[in-house]
């Protein structure tokens, strides 16, 4: 490794600074759901495990949380299943408008939230009848592709089309390479992109307020709801702080599970 | 449940209203033309057993089972009571409410001003034999058979509760005593720099009631009834206003928040806010110029299969103990007088029984072409075009 | 048109007839896309063309530019859009600054055993709900209170309070583990013996870094850049909580898309045809590849 002493001294505290500019605004959040006060200013009023207590016996909240988490495995497992398809496909061939297929994979990610939002809005309800849980799957469900496709895709390129080859001059057909050699060989790189997938489903505000039927309340929902009522913003911390600490043991182990085999591309 | 207040400030936007050339007309004079009025039966009663069931469709906040907050609910000691079994869905915009009603499968609705007319135009809701709404005795006589909940003399619903928007001020960088919303508007005013005007192009009725009272040659009498040149007066106020604000607000934290911090010093604001504020330091009042408010209304669907359950909720919900409770959680004005006897703090808080307070308030109201104040001489601006021009104004 | 660079012809059905083969796993998810999104996106787009009926609300479908034209003639509409392009663009650089450094850090100094956690540290606050950390920004940068406020108050120094550079702060916090991720990816994908190839020359650390790094990087880097681009070109909540007067271009759009969907929708083309620049512009660097 080349870089520096001195290059290393200065880019250890510059990265030590960074990790404080994150945790910092989150940790305003963990002290402020024991603040005693019922509005997030700061510093907090006093010590109170109050907002907690009424956190885990509000209901609105339990239904929320049960929502988004019905949600997001919806929208992950039809990911899932697109984005490995789309992922193989690209992989494996060169074809005449490849490019375009996966500048149209990316494109819901990349065109903005809002615009993504009507257009589907606009159809659900001018065309198909309205909005239901069904839609707000198939909206979240769109955008995901690109994740898991993404780590897929790094996965497919790094395996190369050897094993495969191999698998078939055995004799194995289409379906009994990908269970028993390609799939064994991406799980780790799925269960990144899953993750990822569920992550941006469950915290998905935008293209949610534009597609949900109505009566269905996800987390965020909950969350963008309560922070217009009285009395109820200090539990939304506690919200908050609950899935930080919560979320921080999966994504801990997906990492270990994934580094431990070959590295996924993108962004895990 | 202040989401709900805010969507439906939103929602007066979302009316993409289908009122009539009739409605429009005499909505607030009563004298238009109503045969586009369609003609439903008003049931003749009795109001006899329940059918079992009940669906509502409700703003959050109006329809309480106790699974937000255990203590808020009026819902469930209902179902004990008739036999009804409730199936609450809550919407959003009054767009939602009216698209879903038009869906069917709804029994009763709680419309704001700028769904009701479009429910009763659109065929979608029934009139109201309040001969078996006992309860209805009992509502303040101003908000009964007005132009959002009644046309020509027929009631189609019973009023839930109601609201004005409030000036509130910081007493300490504004002044002891302010009871105009000139510190909102004026560029020599006190607040300057720290004016805090509600997000929403309904916020454009705030100004023209501004200048019914300072410019009374513009003859505006309705705000929500604007020829261009009273809309034009209105947004040029308001682009005047524009160097004295330091923030637009949209929701009860970011205000709470910036007055609390006293960078906002003088704001528009709700009753339920301002209870929340320390009245040593923050003053609220409405202004003397009169104010913008809301005033909800139950509906019933007209080809309901559950009619005596929903004739039962309505006087359920506008009986004095519910009214009360409901309007309380809510934070609003409770409609029922009686509500005043359970918790006369309340009424006194939210001015429920005093009608004077009310003859100048404003309730919201959908802008359409056809003016709302009845003049058929001039067209009016419609909502769509408040709602660009808010957008113009913002950016 | 398709090919494959296996050619024995063993295994199944599919493998000896790689056309069949790719028709059948792009079929499912390019009928959901196109289905799906480019119809509601090119719906959407048809909706621009018409206009609402001033009366009634409802949507006239009758052929007009007038949408359009509003759109690019009102200077006040040019402001969002320049201010909101800037605010993106500002938003990009600063998570580069931040994002890269950090990102090689990660990969590159950091002791190999404590990398996965420090990926999931990068990774954790995106479950920290995005209304929530806008909060908390709203509460860290307020004036004469906040948490920056309080700490900037011994130098003298306030709070920049509510405005570009408030939204600017907070998006950057938002946006910041969609630049890190894919640059660190490609960090850790580095070969050693490059760089060592490159000490060998003579290079010191700097130019090891720009000659060798970078052009290796780079492709991360617009990978991130998308993310933090076209996540902050269709931000409208964070302008709202923290923007005090300041609107963006998704304000314009999410007010307008009820009461008068058309002028929304034209409204909508403007970032998307910018994102659509974007990504043709980076599409040669291999960028779409690395995010």
């Amino acid at each position: 490794m080349t870089t520096g002493r001195g290059t290393k001294v200065v880019l250890s505290i510059f990265a030590a600074i960074a990790f404080l500019f994150v945790y910092i605004p989150l940790a305003v959040v963990l002290i402020n759901s024991f603040n005693a006060g019922e509005t997030l200013s700061w510093p907090p009023e006093g010590f109170s495990t109050k907002w907690w207590g009424a956190a885990f016996s509000n209901e609105g909240v339990r239904e929320a949380l049960i929502t988004s988490v019905v949600l997001g495995i919806c929208a992950t497992a039809i990911a899932l299943v697109l984005g490995t398809l789309a992922a193989l496909a690209l992989g494996r061939f060169n074809f005449f408008g490849r490019d375009s297929v996966s500048l149209l994979i990316i494109l819901p990610i990349a065109l903005p939230g809002i615009v993504t939002g009507i257009a589907l809005n606009n159809v659900f309800t001018s065309f198909l009848g309205g909005l239901t849980f069904l839609t707000l799957v198939v909206a979240h469900s769109t955008f995901c592709i690109v994740v898991v496709y993404n780590n897929a895709l790094a996965r497919v390129r790094r395996l190369g089309g050897n094993v495969e080859e191999a698998s078939a001059d055995l004799g194995a057909r289409g379906w009994q390479t990908f269970v028993h050699v390609t799939f064994p060989l991406m799980r780790s790189a799925l269960a990144a992109g899953a993750l990822l997938a569920f992550g941006l489903s469950f915290d998905e505000i935008i293209v949610t307020t534009f597609t949900a039927g109505p009566g269905i309340t996800t987390l965020p929902i909950w969350i963008y709801q309560n922070l217009f009522r009285p009395n109820q913003a200090p539990i939304v911390n506690v919200v908050a702080a609950f899935l930080v600490i919560v979320s921080i043991l999966p994504i801990y182990f997906v990492q270990r599970f994934s580094s431990s085999d070959e590295r996924g591309g993108g962004l895990m | 449940m202040h989401t709900a207040r805010l969507l439906k400030m939103l929602a007066v936007g979302g009316a993409a209203a289908l009122v009539l050339a009739a409605c429009g007309g005499g909505s607030d004079s009563g004298s238009g033309d109503s045969g586009g009025v369609p003609d439903v039966p008003t049931y003749a009663g009795p109001v006899g057993d329940g059918e079992g069931a009940l669906n509502i469709l409700a703003w959050p906040g109006y329809a309480e089972n106790g699974s937000t907050d255990p203590s808020a609910n009026w819902v469930g000691p209902f179902e004990e009571a008739t036999g009804c079994k409730v199936n609450v869905k809550t919407f959003g915009t009054s767009d939602e409410a009216v698209k879903l009603m038009q869906g069917g499968g709804w029994d009763v609705v709680s419309a704001s001003g700028d769904a009701s007319l479009r429910l009763i135009y659109g065929g979608n809701v029934q009139p109201i034999n309040m001969d078996l709404v006992p309860n209805y005795a009992d509502i303040f006589p101003d908000l009964k058979m007005k132009s959002h909940n009644s046309v020509n003399g027929v009631a189609y619903g019973v009023p839930h509760g109601r609201g004005a928007n409030l000036l509130v001020w910081n007493k300490e960088k504004v002044g002891e005593n302010v009871d105009s919303w000139s510190v909102m508007f004026e560029p020599d005013s006190p607040a300057a720099g720290g004016v805090g005007p509600y997000d929403s192009p309904i916020y454009i009725a705030d100004a023209a009631v501004y200048l019914m009272a300072t410019q009374p040659e513009l003859g505006i009498t309705d705000p929500y009834a604007l020829d261009q040149t009273q809309f034009d007066a209105a947004i040029n106020l308001l682009k005047q206003q524009k160097g004295l604000v330091s923030e637009y607000w949209n929701d009860y934290l970011k205000q709470i928040d910036a007055v609390n911090a006293g960078t906002m010093t003088a704001a528009t604001s709700w009753q339920v806010i301002v209870n929340g504020f320390d009245p040593a330091t923050i003053g609220a009042v409405k202004a003397k110029e009169g104010a913008t408010g809301w005033s909800d209304t139950w509906m019933v669907a007209k080809d309901t299969p559950n009619l005596n359950c929903a004739y039962k909720w309505l006087d359920w919900i506008a009986s004095p103990e519910v009214n009360q409770q409901a309007t309380a959680w809510f934070g609003e004005a409770p409609s029922n007088v009686k509500a005043c006897d359970i918790d006369p703090e309340q009424c006194a808080t939210y001015h429920a029984n005093e009608p004077s307070y009310w003859e100048n308030v404003y309730y919201w109201n959908t802008p359409t072409e056809a003016c709302l104040d009845g003049r058929t001489d001039v067209k009016c601006v419609p909502y769509s075009e408040w709602s660009k021009a808010w957008s113009e104004l913002r950016s | 048109m398709a090919t494959t660079t296996a050619t024995p012809p063993k295994g199944g059905f599919g493998y000896r007839h790689p056309r069949a083969r790719l028709a059948a796993l792009l079929a499912a998810p390019m009928a959901w896309l196109v289905v799906v999104y480019l119809g509601s996106l090119a719906a959407l787009f048809l909706t621009a063309f018409w206009t609402v009926d001033g009366f009634t609300g409802a949507l006239v479908r009758t052929f007009t530019f007038d949408n359009f034209v509003e759109v690019f003639t009102t200077p006040a509409y040019l402001q969002t859009m320049l201010r909101t392009l800037g605010i993106a663009i500002g938003v990009t650089i600063l998570c580069l600054l931040i994002g890269v450094p950090v990102a090689f850090f990660m990969a590159r100094i950091a002791r190999a055993r404590w990398q996965p956690l420090l990926v999931a540290l990068i990774l954790t606050p995106l479950w920290a709900s995005y209304l929530v950390k806008v909060y908390a920004w709203r509460a860290m940068l307020s004036p004469e209170q906040g948490v920056v406020a309080w700490f900037l108050a011994p130098f003298g120094l306030d709070s920049p309070g509510f405005g570009e550079l408030s939204i600017i702060i907070t998006l950057t916090y938002l946006w910041l583990p969609y630049m890190i991720l894919p640059v660190y990816a490609g960090f850790t994908r580095l070969p050693n013996s490059m760089l060592d190839a490159s000490a060998d020359l003579g290079a010191k650390g700097w130019r090891t870094f720009r000659s060798v790094i970078v052009p290796i990087i780079f492709p991360t880097m617009v990978a991130g850049s998308i993310f933090t681009f076209s996540l902050s070109l269709g931000d409208y909540i964070t302008a709202q909580i923290v923007g005090g007067k300041v609107i963006m271009l998704g304000n314009v759009v999410q007010q307008n898309y009820v009461t008068n969907l058309p002028f929304a929708a034209a409204f909508a083309t403007i970032p998307v045809v910018i994102v659509l620049l974007y990504l043709a512009a980076v599409r040669r660097t291999g960028a779409l590849e690395n995010l």
